[in-house]
Formats: C-alpha cells, sequence, structure tokens
C-alpha cells in the first residue's frame, strides 16, 4: 500500500516536472511572438478599432456603408478578385506542365533546369517587374521582334493595363506554384504508374487516374498561396497596371497617402484581412496548413 | 511509321509524342522564366536614355551614375545594413521558435505555428499601414530600428517553416542522449544538433537577408527621413519614369541574389558529401 502511493506520488510529481519542462520549452518562443505581437497584432488590432471610426471621431460604421453604397469599391474589390483568379488559374496552366517537366527528369537534370525556376525567385520583385516594363512598353523588346518576325505590323500597346498586369504576375507567381507541385510530383511512388499500365491502363488514362490526383494537394496548396498573395498584391499591378488595374491594396494606399482618411482605408483592409482569412479557413478543411506554408519557399 | 510516338516513353506514363510536346512546352516556360530577368542585364551598360536591346552604344554610364549618386548610396546602405539586422534577428530568433514548437508538445503549439506564419498570410500593405500607425506613437518611424522590427516579422515565417521541416527530418533520440550523458539541453543543442541543421540554418538566414533587402511595401510606408530604402527609392523611380539607372542597380542586384544562391549551394553541398 504504502509503496504505490508512495509511486503515485512520485508519478504525479514526474508528471509536474514534465509540464514545468514543456513551459520553459515553449518559453523559448516567446521572442518570436513578442515581435509579432508589436509589429503585427497590436497594429492590425488598431486598424480593426480605426475602420470603426467616423469622419467626427465617434463610433460609426460609416467606412463600411461606403463601401457597400459606392460603387467604384465593388468594382475594386471584383478588380481584385478577376485579377487574382486568372492570375492563379494561369500560374497553374504555366506551372503545372513546367512542374511536370521537371519531375520527369532523372535528378540531376531537374536540378539545373530547376535553376530557370529559382533565379526569378530569387531575383528581386522590383527587378522582375521593372524587367517587364521594359520589355512590354511600345518600343520594347516584344514589340520590336514580332514587327520584325511579322506577327504584326505596329507596335501593340501591352503594358499599363490588366494584360501587363497579368504577365507580370503570373511571372512572379510561378515559383509558388512550381515548387510544392513538384514536391508533390516527386513523393509519388513510381511504382503506381507501372501497376497502372501492367493493369492495361493507356498512358492517358494512367495520368488522369492516378497521378493526377496524387499531385492535387501540392498544386491547390501552390495556387492557394498564389491566389492569396494575389489578393494582396501592390507593386506590380502599380507599375505595370498604369492607373487601369486597381487592387484593393492600392486603394488603402491612396485612402492613406492622397486623402489621409485613415477610417476608410482600415475598414478596406479588415475586408481584405477577413476575406483572406475565410480563404484560408475554408481551404484548412481540406487541406493541412502545413502544406501551404510549405509552398513559401 | 509514327506509332513510336504514341508507346510509353517513361514510368510516370508518358508517352514520345506526349514528351516532345512537353518539351517544347518547358523550353517555352523556361524562356518566360528566365529572359526577362536576364535581358535588364545587357540593357544596363547602354549608353541611351533609353532602354534598348542590344545596345548601339556601350558604357558604364548608368553604374557611374548610380555610384556616383549620394541618393542612391545612402539608399544602399540602408538596405544593406537593415537585411544584415534582420537577418542577425529573425535567424536566432526564428530557430528558438522553432526548436520549443517541436519540442514543447503542447496544444497550444498549434495556434503558436498558426500565429508566427501569419505575416506571410495577411496582406503586405496591412502590415505597412499598421506599422505605420504604431511606429508614430513609439517614435521609430524612419528609424532602422523600426525597418529591422517589421522585416523580423515579415522574414520569421521563412525561418520557422524552413528550420521546422529541418527538425523534422532531425532525429532527436541524438539531443537527447547528449543529455542523458550529462550535457545540459543548451549544450546539447548547440554541439549535437545545431552542425546537423547548419544547412537550413544557412538557407534560413539567406532568405531573411533577402526577404529584407527586396522588402518594398513596407519600407514604402515606415522608411524614409534620413533612411529610405533602395527599394522604396528604386520604386518612386520606377512610377515617375523608366530610369537606366535601375537597370544597372537591377543588374548588381541579380548579381548579389545569385551569388548567395551559389553560396547556399556549396553549403548544401558538403552536406550531402558527408
Amino acid at each position: 500500500m504504502a509503496a504505490s502511493f508512495a509511486n503515485g506520488a512520485n508519478a504525479a510529481g514526474l508528471k509536474h516536472d514534465e509540464r514545468v519542462e514543456k513551459l520553459k520549452l515553449f518559453g523559448l518562443s516567446a521572442p518570436a511572438l513578442l515581435i509579432v505581437f508589436v509589429v503585427l497584432v497590436i497594429p492590425v488590432g488598431w486598424l480593426f478599432y480605426l475602420s470603426f471610426i467616423g469622419a467626427d471621431g465617434t463610433f460609426s460604421l460609416e467606412n463600411y456603408a461606403r463601401m457597400i453604397d459606392r460603387s467604384s469599391y465593388r468594382r475594386i474589390f471584383l478588380m481584385t478578385f478577376e485579377v487574382s483568379v486568372l492570375t492563379t488559374a494561369l500560374t497553374i496552366l504555366i506551372g503545372y506542365p513546367m512542374a511536370y517537366f521537371l519531375a520527369q527528369l532523372p535528378n540531376r537534370l531537374a536540378s539545373i533546369f530547376m535553376i530557370a525556376v529559382l533565379l526569378p525567385f530569387w531575383t528581386s520583385l522590383l527587378v522582375r517587374t521593372y524587367a517587364w516594363l521594359v520589355l512590354l512598353q511600345k518600343q520594347g523588346l516584344i514589340n520590336q521582334w514580332a514587327i520584325a518576325l511579322g506577327l504584326w505590323d505596329e507596335p501593340i500597346k501591352m503594358v499599363h493595363d490588366l494584360n501587363g498586369t497579368l504577365i507580370g504576375m503570373v511571372h512572379i507567381m510561378l515559383p509558388f506554384l512550381i515548387l510544392p507541385t513538384y514536391g508533390a510530383m516527386k513523393s509519388i511512388d513510381r511504382d503506381l504508374m507501372k501497376a497502372a499500365s501492367n493493369l492495361g491502363a493507356s498512358p492517358k488514362h494512367a495520368f488522369w487516374t492516378v497521378f493526377f490526383p496524387l499531385t492535387i494537394p501540392g498544386l491547390f496548396a501552390g495556387a492557394l498561396m498564389v491566389f492569396i498573395l494575389c489578393l494582396g498584391f501592390y507593386v506590380t499591378p502599380a507599375v505595370l497596371g498604369g492607373g487601369k488595374v486597381i487592387m484593393v491594396s492600392m486603394k488603402i494606399v491612396s485612402n492613406i497617402e492622397m486623402f489621409v482618411n485613415w477610417g476608410a482605408a482600415s475598414a478596406l483592409g479588415v475586408v481584405l484581412l477577413i476575406m483572406t482569412m475565410i480563404i484560408l479557413w475554408v481551404a484548412s478543411k481540406f487541406l493541412n496548413l502545413d502544406r501551404i506554408a510549405g509552398g513559401g519557399h | 511509321m509514327l506509332n513510336w510516338l504514341k508507346s510509353p516513353a517513361t514510368e510516370t506514363q508518358i508517352t514520345h509524342g506526349g514528351r516532345l510536346w512537353l518539351y517544347a512546352l518547358a523550353t517555352l516556360i523556361i524562356l518566360f522564366l528566365v529572359v526577362p530577368t536576364l535581358i535588364v542585364i545587357p540593357m544596363s551598360f547602354s549608353d541611351s536614355q533609353y532602354l534598348e536591346f542590344p545596345p548601339q552604344h556601350w558604357s558604364l554610364r548608368w553604374y557611374e551614375h548610380y555610384f556616383g549618386s549620394d541618393e542612391w548610396m545612402r539608399a544602399t546602405w540602408t538596405s544593406i545594413k537593415v537585411a544584415i539586422l534582420t537577418m542577425v534577428v529573425a535567424t536566432p530568433v526564428g530557430v528558438l521558435a522553432a526548436y520549443a514548437l517541436h519540442t514543447a508538445k503542447m496544444p497550444v503549439v498549434r495556434l503558436a505555428f498558426v500565429l508566427l506564419i501569419t505575416p506571410m498570410m495577411v496582406p503586405l500593405v496591412l502590415v505597412a499601414v499598421g506599422a505605420f500607425y504604431v511606429y508614430v506613437k513609439l517614435n521609430i518611424l524612419y528609424t532602422v530600428t523600426g525597418l529591422v522590427l517589421a522585416h523580423t516579422v515579415l522574414a520569421m515565417p521563412l525561418v520557422v517553416i524552413v528550420i521546422g521541416s529541418a527538425f523534422k527530418t532531425f532525429d532527436m533520440a541524438q539531443e537527447n542522449a547528449a543529455r542523458s550523458l550529462g550535457a545540459p539541453r543548451w549544450k546539447a543543442f548547440l554541439t549535437v544538433t545545431l552542425p546537423q541543421i547548419r544547412f537550413a540554418v544557412v538557407t534560413a538566414a539567406l532568405l531573411s537577408f533577402l526577404t529584407s533587402f527586396d522588402e518594398v511595401v513596407v519600407a514604402m510606408f515606415i522608411s524614409g527621413g534620413d533612411n529610405p530604402t533602395l527599394t522604396r527609392n528604386m520604386f518612386n523611380a520606377l512610377r515617375d519614369q523608366i530610369d537606366p539607372t535601375i537597370a544597372s542597380i537591377s543588374t548588381i542586384m541579380i548579381l548579389v541574389t545569385t551569388s548567395m544562391m551559389v553560396l547556399a549551394q556549396v553549403f548544401g553541398g558538403n552536406r550531402s558529401s558527408e
């Protein structure tokens, strides 16, 4: 009796020690969490508060009412969605074959061609946006070559509009889609495809019924990352859109820089953030969030 | 005759014909990915006011303009200073956090992880505007401290993810063995664990440097006064007109990032040869 009692106390003591140990270990994340609180949580909380303050300095919903009333605001949200959906779709169309190309190469060759994906990834966003501005302008290289090749007769305007923005954004987003999709493809057991063909599946059939479904988690993770990044994008549409492509993030900036209207800017920001969070929340029902995070590098 | 085109070429079930299409498509995609990045380099050596390719006359005038301009030089130094400090802060803080999340098996860990990677998901403009507002109150607007803090928040998710995935493949039993032989936890970590995840640490450090160095949107709001960053100045110049100086700056930035990539590869090569 006495012995088992002592054992029980000992076990409880051990459990206590273990909890203290775990807490201490968890405490190591305190500096990181503190920085996130100071630079992210508090400021965003502040914006949330500001969004409910009207022009007269008291509580009001006028900032949100304006968003519903004015068609210009609705257009900006629609434009943001349009650009994000189109960019994501184009990125999938271009990125999936590229990932497939890399995945079917021997590893050594694949790592050489991988440079093509990583070079833009590691190159400044501004540099690439600038490069597209130069390439797509009226006297730009693409117009020069197309005319020389007889593709068209006169310089075409390709930048400072939706097309230019999309081209630039797809270029910037491609690595975010290719890397996780490639990862998913590489982790597929090759015997599965052999089995499919042994069982008489044609290459096409085996691809669509065995290979493709197994790559969906990676593809989905990449596409989600691209879509979310697009929703909040600023630099590329601001430079390549030429004022014709106005995204929510640009409206937030102009509300502050031009009109010093913090209430309106905050309300836009809050809505954008909530939309992003809803998309992430819905996606997390289908997908492990770690996978999305893994797509970021 | 052309039947071989329809026969399977690989065990990933692509036909020879399909592979031809794939290679043609991949070539185009590779050109799309690489050419716009590299075309800036020859253009930066042009003598012309306008950007031309190929340049009619070669010259270094835009490099001279860049290196001769006090404004560009100051912005460059600010960017380098901030990026190094961000790397120095974000890497250890992120490694500690990743270690904490990996070892403390508690329900709250999940929440902490989500919080730590949130900065990747939140629209940058919000971080920028929010930081601006809080920095005014804290009186750190337009300071290096403020920039480093904000860039650390943006870099930390990458550090936590890269180090976290390194921990997943690292066998913690080794660290535990060291501890059971009497090494305190910190010593076991420094002498047993850290050397084995050092490639991930170097990658994380490089990523933090680049995240900070390349950051535009947040810097637009919270850098300025005596401390504008290079990207802030570049963005402003781009909005106004196409200035060939940007081509020379871009070329230098491509060189810097490519050499960092090579650096990372060298470290990676060492690991695989062990």
